[in-house]
């Protein structure tokens, strides 16, 4: 038993949290820089360069592995195992598909059309809309990096819970008269399945990890950046001062500033870890995290498309309640966690 | 030869068009390509992955940028 928690320990420390990385940009940034880590200046750039890395290798590793599973999972099985769902089994099913399944915002809407189209619930599209975004398995790693695996997991379990009571509640308000009828009218090709030999996974994987690195690098460099900044340039009492634990409406502040920000889990993730340095409250951080991710405004004008206003409103309405609930309930239990 | 090129407007979409164009142009096609980025029409074809290229009304790549190899095999019938 406790040579597993060695090994576990000591995978956590050197391979996810990357230790052996921070000791060696402390030498450059000590040595060759000739700045003090535990002063600002150099802080900020060990912060800068340290994080910056780290969260490349493990986005590359990360999204590599992730792909190759989603690789078996394309749209249109995760359509056919939902279509045999009924009630809140296919909301669950289809918030688990959702974590798995590869799509980038930019098929959101292709997506949508094709599930409703298909005759799915529209609760069961969006509890997997709800979930794709905001818990992707590579998001699930960084969290367990950058934090610890107990938040990890608790992030990943309350994500779904959320996606899940999304999905029920559209569902049971029946709102398919808001969904604009072309979709139902939508062609459908009964795709004969493909399947890929193992090298073309490969390719997919490959090309996945370009694609989402060329989207994303700018997003980790401010995210990173801004990090930096809170983690050494602001002080401690002005941040506590503001969304410090005891400030009731820190939670829902950070919610009305992330909803209309677009950006990556990567990208918010460092801020996250700064802020959380700096004494903000967990569930805070991590509702910050969930609306930027799960709604921002270039997803929503999207789905203005393919759904009537009302719908809209309700499916932002349900999910930032739903982050706020999720924001609270960490920062009084959250303790437990850290 | 009819091709359609369907994408809200994503780069990858772009990408895509101009691959298509090119291949079209090189191995002298005679070819019509047209790009779809209307939402309604891209649903018409049934497609839940942008980009998709559509050979004479059948989705025939779909969710992802082709390779120029890929296409030459496609379009070069």
């Amino acid at each position: 038993m406790q040579m597993i928690e060695n090994i576990f320990g000591w995978f956590n420390s050197q391979i996810l949290v990357m230790e052996w990385l921070k000791d060696l940009v402390k030498i450059l940034v000590e040595d060759v820089f000739g700045l003090s880590t535990s002063e600002r200046l150099g802080g900020s750039i060990h912060f800068f360069i340290y994080d910056s890395i780290k969260i490349f290798i493990l986005l590359m590793v990360l999204i590599y592995g992730i792909s190759y599973i989603q690789s078996y999972f394309p749209p249109e099985r995760a359509r056919k195992i939902l279509g045999s769902m009924k009630g809140i089994k296919g909301n669950i099913v289809g918030a688990l598909l959702g974590t798995v399944t590869p799509f980038c915002s930019c098929s959101s809407i292709p997506l949508f059309i094709g599930f409703t189209g298909a005759g799915l619930p529209i609760g069961v599209t969006f509890s997997f809309l709800i979930s794709s975004p905001l818990v992707d398995l590579a998001s699930v790693l960084l969290l367990a990096s950058i934090f610890n695996w107990k938040i990890a997991i608790a992030y990943v379990v309350v994500g779904i819970i959320l996606a899940v009571i999304g999905g029920t509640i559209i569902t049971k308000l029946s709102l398919e008269k808001y969904v604009e009828s072309f979709v139902y009218g939508a062609g459908q090709i009964e795709s004969e399945e493909e399947t890929l030999t193992k090298k073309e996974r490969r390719d997919f994987s490959k090309n996945q990890v370009k694609d989402i690195v060329k989207r994303v690098w700018l997003y980790i460099f401010i995210g990173v950046g801004i990090g930096a900044i809170i983690h050494n340039w602001i002080p401690q009492d002005i941040i506590e001062m503001i969304l410090g634990q005891d400030k009731w409406y820190a939670v829902p502040l950070a919610v009305f500033v992330g909803i209309p920000m677009y950006a990556d889990i990567f990208g918010t993730l460092p801020i996250a870890e700064a802020l959380v340095m700096k004494g903000v409250g967990l569930g805070t951080v991590l509702s910050f995290m969930m609306a930027v991710t799960a709604l921002s405004l270039p997803s929503l004008i999207l789905l203005k498309q393919v759904v009537k206003m009302k719908l809209l409103v309700i499916f932002v309405c349900i999910v930032s309640i739903g982050i706020l609930i999720i924001g609270f309930s960490f920062n009084y239990l959250g303790i437990l966690l850290v | 030869m009819d091709i359609k090129v369907l994408g809200s407007g994503c780069k990858k979409c772009q990408q895509t068009e101009e691959l298509v164009k090119k291949v079209i142009s090189d191995l002298s096609i005679d070819g019509n390509v047209e790009k779809v980025t209307d939402i309604k029409e891209i649903a018409k074809y049934g497609v839940m992955l942008t980009p998709a290229v559509v050979v004479d009304g059948k989705p025939a790549i779909v969710g992802k940028v082709p390779s120029e190899k890929e296409l030459i095999q496609l379009l070069n019938k």
